[in-house]
């Protein structure tokens, strides 16, 4: 007789790191592969094609205003003459990293405030979760044009801008995450070995929390681009001289009738790489759980 | 046993459920007699098929993904399989009556105990609404449940696990069935309060004359209350014979196993290690080839490897499942 | 003389029922109530009880997983009740849980072999490389293939993971184990390979058990001593067999006759218990058992029995002793 319970098969093709089960998992689904690889081709365009591409975002030929795509000026060019393609290589850039820096600053203060409340409870719980409410209860418009006005636009004002009110959601979501995962027994064992709370926090419950971390992340990037492009569009987000996917879409309002093209190309943009985020968000969410069959 | 008339005849039910990790072959080939006022015992342990058969008997399999593929259930002599929805509905809950493990969920939670019960009586008999709740104080009276009249108007969070269980089994018996299936109904319930169930159970089965089909993983329980008994495993039934037949001499390799391994409440203590059944229960999704107990079987040979055995009858009323049976 | 490895003094357990406007405590769940037992090292002490009896609380609490509303929990001559949580921690080296749900227990998202090295981690024992060969080993000791380690546990059956819990369990060499129903979410034929686990592993390392449990032929093959709990009372303690041979209280009694038999010419004379077990948050007076006891008698409403020894290791709490 073996020494062993079983000789019986196990399900699942064997040993391997989280980290690559979830690249192998997330590879069975479709949709998320598709965006992921738009999402690449995407950063590949913003950040390495321009560095062999002949023109600067703030050439302007005014010889050719409002021109139509040809072989010199793909896209076509605006009413100020700068050649499109460029202008939304370089506007991809900020708006994806405004998206970026927009998501992640505030998840991760709000999976700090979020794990603390959740998971200490109590008199804790109540300051931290009263502090979000209050800050949930300020109307953000407003508060967006005054900080606009008071710290003057630019890209990194309105990331500080986006990460101060934005974690609010983040950390209520991350705190009823806790207060369910804390109540597993896992957590309990944990504490019967002597793990450190700390440790029980971050090492435990999170990663069982991060599926819709995750998912609420890459919503957020999405929102995030989306917001920039509102703000610019009302002239409070990045300086209209600068491009922004958002400000390329200002910009174009004027112009919707006689070059049409100068909204559809930014709104492409925009449109595809949301929603490319949240495909992948939702692949990811599937692909981090093991117990899930794919 | 066998002069009373045959009420239900299962005959090489397969019932397989098709997942999308492949088919589950739930119930596989499974037969099953149960006469007028018998109480048959189900016996097997997780996987084995025995609930995937009570579901199929009342035809509630989830479909998709399960369906019943082949193999006839008679009742009365006819086939509950070859009958339609509608046929079948004044059947369920009317003549066969069924009552499983968690009473909570199986109840309405926003709904009264009594109204609950009456609109089961209501929906198979034609009596009126004034009628009806008398039957309903009657019932909740013979399953032992104190002051009926009051407790008719509670809801079912105000009764504890035991109580409830006595509801269902109220609401099951209200048709007057002539087979009540028991799903694992004790195996929630406390040592006392199963005790207070089964003896419940006993009491009305004497009274009332039904047939009971009780399904639970618990060999004690079925010792207890079954005069026959059919043991499963992986979706087949390995051996079927009266209770005091498998008790005492069990022909198969896995009853046998099982009988020996579970500790005895009525022994002294010893420092012996149990006889236990190597192995685990197979993957419903790679069965073994050959006879299903073979990988944990002590007495396998290169034929149980290969062949399934048919079950044959070894003694009067004694089936069993295997090409070497235990010498009695 | 054995040595007594843990004694545990009036221990209680009340949680308290928050409500009203200024969540200010309405009521307590009497969980456990003033429980008193010891265990000697090399023991199984049962506790049986039926649900609500307040036994796997008990079992938390002596761990200190709960902070007890108060009592003693000495350990080895050292009362640990008021220890804060980061003065316990070096001491859970020495004292280990196994839990009941298979599924539950294990992080579903840590591959076994870290769930199972985690106390060394944690208690930063021997180098990376020793942690890893330990790991190995345990995985051998109870019987998985340590070739699974970097599996994760939905990979496993209820069985295989019961034997992940105890590998977590008792890789960091502790003496006492609290065993808190572990076999009774396992099917039949996976509860006695477990069973046979656990009692080799207590010969070969020295281990004492508190073993929790509602089966009770589980707990006659298991136990050295046996406690039984009915609403946060220990109402008897006595010797396995002397328990089961000689029980006294009523709730004993009445408990042992309930438990079918897998026999079926053994007919027993069989107390059935009428009514339910009462709530916690509001226990009967005098002797909790005695709105179901069928010997209750006017005293045992006005007043609590006391545990008396009626012979050498039976203790029993109940009035029909001083009766006598």
């Amino acid at each position: 007789m073996s020494p062993f319970e079983t000789e019986v098969q196990l399900a699942g093709s064997g040993p391997e790191s989280y980290f690559s089960m979830v690249i192998r998992r997330l590879l069975k689904h479709k949709l998320a592969v598709i965006s992921l690889g738009i999402l690449i081709s995407i950063l590949i365009f913003c950040f390495v094609v321009p560095l062999f591409f002949k023109y600067e975002p703030t050439y302007s030929d005014f010889s050719y205003l409002y021109g139509s795509p040809n072989s010199r000026y793909l896209f076509g060019t605006d009413n100020l003459g700068h050649d499109t393609f460029t202008r939304l290589m370089y506007g991809g850039r900020i708006s994806l990293i405004v998206g970026f820096s927009a998501a992640i600053l505030p998840i991760i203060f709000g999976i700090i405030v979020g794990a603390f409340a959740g998971y200490y409870g109590g008199v804790l719980d109540n300051i931290l979760m009263r502090i979000t409410d209050a800050f949930l209860s300020v109307p953000s418009f407003p508060i967006y044009m005054a900080l606009a006005k008071v710290m003057g636009q630019g890209v990194i004002n309105i990331i500080l801008v986006f990460s101060f009110l934005g974690w609010m959601v983040d950390a209520r979501l991350v705190r009823g995450m806790f207060l369910s995962l804390k109540e597993n027994e896992y957590a309990e064992a944990a504490k019967a070995i002597g793990v450190s709370n700390l440790r029980i926090m971050f090492r435990h419950l999170l990663p069982n929390a991060m599926a819709p971390i995750l998912v609420s992340v890459t919503l957020t990037v999405g929102g995030a681009i989306l917001s920039e492009a509102g703000l610019s569009f009302l002239g409070l987000g990045v300086p209209s001289s600068t491009p922004t996917w958002g400000n390329m879409l200002t910009n174009a309002q004027q112009d919707i009738f006689i070059a049409p093209r100068l909204v559809i190309w930014p709104g492409i943009m925009i449109f595809i790489t949301v929603l490319s985020f949240n495909f992948l968000g939702d692949g990811l969410r599937d692909a981090m759980d093991p117990r899930l069959k794919l | 046993m066998d002069n009373r008339e045959v009420l239900v005849d299962i005959k090489n039910l397969r019932t397989f459920f098709y997942t999308e990790d492949g088919v589950v072959p739930a119930v596989d080939g499974i037969d099953l007699t149960i006469h007028q006022g018998e109480v048959v015992g189900l016996v097997g342990e997780s996987g084995c098929g025995k609930s995937v058969t009570a579901l199929s008997i009342m035809r509630l399999i989830p479909n998709p993904p399960g369906k019943i593929i082949g193999g006839q259930i008679f009742f009365h002599g006819e086939d509950l399989l070859k009958k339609n929805e509608e046929e079948i509905r004044l059947i369920r809950g009317d003549k066969i009556s069924m009552i499983f493990q968690e009473p909570m969920t199986s109840l309405n939670p926003v709904y009264t105990i009594g109204d609950q019960i009456s609109e089961a009586i209501t929906l198979h008999q034609k009596i009126h609404a004034t009628e009806a709740k008398k039957r309903t104080i009657e019932m909740l009276h013979l399953v032992g449940i104190p002051e009926p009249e009051q407790r008719f108007s509670q809801y079912p969070h105000e009764m504890s696990g035991g109580m409830r269980q006595r509801v269902m089994i109220a609401m099951a018996l209200s048709s007057n069935p002539e087979l009540l299936i028991s799903d694992e109904a004790t195996t929630a319930l406390d040592v006392t309060i199963q005790a207070q169930i089964l003896d419940l159970m006993r009491g009305l089965q004497k009274k009332l004359g039904m047939a009971i089909l009780i399904i639970t993983h618990n060999l004690a329980v079925v010792a207890e209350m079954a005069d026959t008994i059919n043991i499963a495993y992986a979706g087949k039934i390995v051996e079927s014979a009266s209770a005091r037949e498998v008790f005492k001499s069990p022909r198969h390799p896995y009853t046998y196993g099982l009988l020996k391994s579970i500790p005895k409440f009525t022994e002294k203590r010893t420092n012996e290690p149990l006889p236990a059944i190597e192995g685990m229960v197979p993957s419903p999704y790679h069965m073994p080839k050959g006879c299903r107990f073979n990988p944990r079987c002590p007495f396998a040979t290169e034929k149980c490897r290969e062949e399934e055995p048919e079950i044959l009858e070894l003694t009067p009323g004694h089936l069993v499942r295997c090409f070497h049976p235990i010498e009695p | 003389m054995a040595t007594r490895l843990v004694e545990v003094q009036k221990l209680k357990k009340w949680f308290p029922i928050k409500g009203g406007v200024f969540s200010t405590t309405v009521a307590s769940v009497r969980a456990v109530d003033e429980v008193s037992f010891f265990i000697d090292q090399g023991e199984t002490l049962s506790l049986v009880g039926e649900s609500g009896s307040g036994k796997t609380t008990t079992g938390r609490t002596m761990l200190k997983l709960l902070q007890p509303t108060s009592g003693k929990i000495i350990y080895k001559g050292k009362d640990i009740s008021k220890l804060t949580p980061n003065q316990m921690r070096p001491l859970r080296r020495n004292m280990q849980i196994m839990f009941q749900d298979p599924y539950g227990s294990l992080n579903p998202r840590m591959p076994v072999g870290d769930i199972i090295r985690e106390p060394l981690d944690v208690h930063s024992i021997g180098t990376r490389k020793e942690r890893q060969q330990a790991v190995a080993t345990m995985m051998e000791t109870v019987g998985l293939r340590p070739e699974y380690e970097r599996r994760y546990p939905h990979e496993f059956s209820g069985g295989q993971r019961q034997r992940i819990g105890v590998a977590r369990a008792i890789i960091i060499n502790p003496e006492l184990l609290v065993l808190d129903e572990p076999i009774s979410a396992l099917d039949v034929s996976i509860q006695s390979q477990i069973i046979n686990l656990l009692q080799e592993l207590q010969q070969r390392l020295n281990l004492t058990y508190l073993f929790i449990a509602h089966d009770l032929a589980v707990v006659r093959h298991m136990s050295d001593r046996v406690a039984v709990m009915y609403l946060g009372k220990i109402v008897e303690t006595a010797d396995n067999d002397e328990l089961f041979d000689h029980p006294f209280h009523p709730y004993t009694q009445a408990l042992l006759s309930a438990v079918p038999v897998p026999d079926p010419d053994v007919k027993r004379e069989r107390i059935i218990l009428q009514g339910d077990v009462p709530s916690p948050i509001n226990p009967p007076s005098g002797c909790h058992f005695r709105t179901r006891c069928p010997y209750a008698m006017p005293i045992c409403k006005e007043q609590e029995p006391a545990m008396i020894e009626v012979a050498p290791g039976h203790t029993v709490a109940c009035h029909l002793l001083t009766r006598k």
